[in-house]
């Protein structure tokens, strides 16, 4: 590859927003090329015709909060860093819809919304986020008990692919059935279907007032039944958060939102449900965050309800019996983060694993190596088995034939 | 295609009874509840196994034959429609209910499982399924799959994409797959979300897991009379603008609340130009505090007439009404289109008003009912087949509604699908571009284009050329070398 060339016609592009990388720029250990900064999805698509021309892998990347998650990509060659195309395009509060820039963040969108009273119902672990980068990931929090997660949230999107044509699919009205819905294939994908630019989303009201009731309880088996009685009954919460810490006391933590007038009840009706010991209090500064920090390694558990119980308490067994610390939290309606510290032994963690997928299995459910130090994601199957995979592959080879987005980084080494 | 010897070859896989060559008995397959659009298929097969709706598959990818599936058959854009020189593989006779897992609020279900026993059967423990096309009697959890359908309450509740967690499918080359399954967020790309609503283009559910919801511990329902469609629109933005979310805002005409009189005597409010249904539920503190502000905004917004269901019977009775009104049209006009397009829900007024010009301009008449809280409009278009002129004149109204839908940024369908109705219609929706990249997912699952072809796509592209822009025929129809799917 003769370099200046390339450096020349993706300059020719984006001028003054063409760099080659320096030594920060390395996504997840590997270094790349050049770094551009589009400012548009037409740049974006001009970009990714100049790196089809010349066969670049390209990584996109949004604040970067999470390219340390899932398998680092196998070569780098552009990263298109997406910060530049950030802002609320439109905000119809009359029709509940929002339509936003992939590189705006979600503190950024969400105040844009809360000065019409409206809310993007979905919780961002990391706040600096970007909306591109939380849709990529298909991150999500504790209030997917009531609203769901972006799959129920996203109404439209703008992407690019590969080959630097630029697709839409959904609208920006809610109920829409006209053509196959790119939106969900693109939630989730990690940047290895396309580069999202810009995204319609369904907005929620905010909440008039909220209240929290939590309760302490001896182990984790407790803790699922009373927090599974809550998802079951007719109250209606927005979350029913179980906090598992490595050792000590499990909370349980019931968040309801409404208006005033009928809060009181619903949270008399969740103390009952929660029985003695339960008070309305503050939500804790962990609620929404991940139980791991920078470094740590993060699993995803996913189940059915039932298997919330079982899987909190072989948490800590495991956690014994591997001499590894896990904490555990998240919701009670299948969806589980464990952490455990970056220093653990591979070995044991991978133990850990394996054990845990196994036990997830019997559940329905799944074990996904989120994040965690680079040379333990490297010698563990960061995705586990997958379902389905030979209709990805094949859809994977329909959109980027060469593999040059994101190569590496998903299921089945997409 | 050797229509006797894939018959025969059916036959012997799926047994005798179960595969229909005879005219006669052919022709109840012919359409779907888009009656307007006829074909008689080659062959039906009445699978009553997942196996044997593999085997029907796998025979038709071997003969490449194309195949169409079907459940009850109530679908609005002709999306089971059948092929000429093909299978209509219809999934009515799997109808078991596998699993009812309400510790898990999952059910298990066949694809000709009816909607609405998804609901009975989950009741008794205190659980329903949340999807309610208006059908919900008799149409099956497969077509609602293939259709993403929706219904009164998904304003607030969403279509069956948000209520399916996973799916078993015969995929267009025969092979058995699973996508998702009762736990939440499976990880890989999201087949599942790209499957559910893809008309049956990529392939047939065999299985269907769906989520059960808790029933609402309060449902309140309250039928208000406006004068003008206006004036219930207005209503409609207050409530909206309060923060409030009904679980159903419904709107009918007066044109189609004559129809719905005639036909139903559900007895709504005399001399009202537009009536709206409002439905709330949730906890009871909840509902109460938030139903007394919709009364107060549809008061404010000029209802004439508000009455609030004391009992489940009255509240059916509002429904009533509402549920049967296509059907209720047949009473004052002896043909009608039903018509499926979405606008933001604040061009509402300026819609309608364009819309009754339009009526006017092509002298046919416009009965609307509507899901007015996501701008899902239902316009019926009334025609006489026996004045000369008036069907074409409705169907060009029909197309023209449509186009008045994209202006404003809506959709072509909310909720009855492409089909083969309004495949023309896609590229004014969506450019070349949108187009060709959603046939490069249909090529990875169909590769030879056998699984509902004709459907969603106003043109064919043939798997594994170069993506680019297509125009005029393909170079491979013109020589006579693949038929127009």
């Amino acid at each position: 590859m003769n370099d200046g060339a390339v450096l020349d016609d993706l300059s020719k592009v984006a001028d003054d927003r063409v760099r080659p990388a320096g030594a920060d720029d390395s996504i997840d250990g590997v270094p790349p090329g050049y770094v551009a900064r589009p400012s548009s999805t037409d740049e974006t698509a001009e970009l990714l015709r100049v790196a089809a021309h010349h066969g670049l892998s390209v990584v996109a990347k949004g604040s970067g909060t999470k390219q340390d998650w899932a398998n680092p990509p196998s070569r780098v060659d552009l990263v298109l860093d997406t910060t530049a195309m950030a802002g609320v395009v439109e905000h119809a509060a009359g029709d509940l819809i929002t339509i936003v820039r992939a590189g705006t963040t979600m503190t950024d969108l969400q105040s844009a919304l809360a000065s019409a009273d409206q809310q993007l119902a979905l919780d961002a672990p990391f706040p600096s986020a970007t909306v591109g980068g939380t849709v990529a990931t298909n991150s999500s929090g504790p209030r997917r008990v009531l609203y769901g997660t972006l799959r129920d949230l996203l109404i439209g999107i703008t992407f690019v692919r590969a080959d630097g044509v630029v697709a839409k699919a959904g609208g920006r009205v809610v109920k829409n059935v006209a053509g196959y819905d790119f939106g969900k294939l693109l939630t989730g994908s990690y940047g290895t279907l396309g580069v999202i630019t810009e995204v319609a989303l369904r907005c929620h009201p905010l909440p008039t007032t909220q209240r929290v009731v939590s309760i302490d309880v001896p182990d984790g088996e407790v803790a699922a039944d009373l927090a599974l009685g809550v998802l079951r009954s007719q109250v209606v919460p927005s979350a029913v958060e179980v906090h598992q810490p490595a050792a000590g006391p499990v909370t349980v933590i019931v968040l309801i939102e409404g208006v005033e007038s009928g809060l009181g009840a619903r949270a008399d009706a969740v103390r009952e449900l929660l029985g003695a010991g339960a008070a309305i209090g503050d939500l804790p500064d962990s609620f929404g965050h991940y139980p791991f920090g920078s470094g740590d390694l993060g699993l995803k558990i996913t189940t059915t309800l039932t298997g919330v119980g079982p899987i909190l308490s072989a948490a800590q067994n495991l956690g014994h019996r591997h001499d590894v610390p896990i904490a555990v939290r998240g919701s009670v309606a299948g969806v589980l983060y464990a952490a455990m510290p970056a220093d653990s032994d591979p070995v044991a963690a991978a133990r850990v694993l394996a054990e845990m997928r196994a036990l997830a299995a019997t559940y329905d459910g799944t074990v996904v190596v989120l994040t965690g130090p680079v040379e333990t994601r490297r010698a563990l199957d960061v995705w586990g088995p997958i379902s389905g995979l030979d209709l990805m592959r094949r859809l994977k080879d329909q959109l980027d034939p060469d593999h040059r987005l994101s190569p590496g980084r998903f299921v089945g080494g997409i | 295609m050797d229509v006797q010897g894939l018959a025969q070859q059916l036959r012997e896989a799926i047994g005798d009874e179960k595969v229909l060559t005879d005219r006669a008995q052919l022709r109840t397959y012919e359409c779907d509840g888009l009656a307007v659009y006829k074909v008689m298929p080659a062959i039906v097969t009445l699978p009553e196994t997942a196996g044997q709706v593999q085997a029907v598959v796998r025979a038709c990818v071997e003969a490449k034959v194309p195949f169409v599936a079907r459940g009850s058959g109530t679908g609005l854009s002709g999306g089971a429609l059948p092929h000429a020189d093909g299978v209509l593989i219809v999934t009515s006779k799997l109808r078991s209910i596998l699993e009812l897992d309400a510790d898990n609020e999952r059910a298990v279900l066949e694809p000709g499982v009816v909607n609405l026993d998804v609901t009975r059967a989950a009741a008794p423990y205190g659980y329903y399924y949340a999807p309610d096309p208006s059908s919900q009697q008799i149409c099956s959890i497969g077509g609602n799959v293939a259709e993403n359908s929706g219904g009164a309450h998904c304003l607030k509740y969403g279509f069956t994409t948000n209520h399916v967690t996973g799916a078993r499918l015969v995929s267009p080359d025969g092979a058995a797959v699973q996508l998702g399954g009762k736990a939440p967020d499976p990880p890989g790309y999201d087949l599942l979300g790209a499957f559910v609503g893809s008309e049956g283009t990529l392939g047939i559910a065999t299985e269907v897991t769906v989520r059960l919801m808790r029933a609402p511990e309060s449902v309140r329902t309250l039928l208000a009379a406006f004068g003008s469609t206006d004036d219930a629109g207005a209503a409609v933005s207050a409530i909206i603008g309060a923060g409030v979310i009904p679980a159903a805002i419904e709107m009918m005409d007066a044109l189609a609340i004559d129809a719905a009189e005639a036909a139903v005597r559900c007895n709504y409010p005399k001399g009202a130009g537009a009536v709206l249904i409002v439905e709330l539920d949730g906890p009871a503190s909840e509902v109460e505090a938030q139903f007394e502000q919709v009364e107060a905004h549809c008061r404010t917004a000029g209802a004439f007439e508000i009455r609030i269901a004391a009992d489940n019977a009255e509240r059916a009775l509002f429904w009533k009404g509402r549920k049967s009104a296509f059907a209720a049209v047949g009473r004052i006009s002896p043909a009608y289109i039903v018509q499926d397009g979405v606008i933001p829900r604040t061009a509402l007024p300026e819609v309608l008003r364009r819309m009754a010009e339009l009526a006017t301009e092509h002298g046919v008449r416009v009965a609307n009912v509507f899901h007015a809280g996501d701008g899902n409009l239902h316009p019926l278009v009334l025609f006489d087949d026996a004045v000369e002129g008036e069907a074409e004149r409705a169907e060009e109204l029909s197309g023209a509604i449509l186009d008045l839908c994209i202006e404003h940024g809506g959709s072509i369908t909310g909720e009855h699908g492409v089909g083969m109705d309004k495949a023309k219609h896609m590229p004014r929706m969506y450019t070349d571009d949108d187009l060709d990249t959603m046939q490069l997912l249909r090529c990875a699952f169909d590769p030879h284009h056998l699984s509902n072809p004709g459907k969603i796509f106003p043109t064919p592209r043939l798997c594994g050329e170069v993506p680019g822009r297509h125009t005029g025929a393909h170079p491979l129809q013109e020589q006579g070398l693949a038929e127009v799917f």
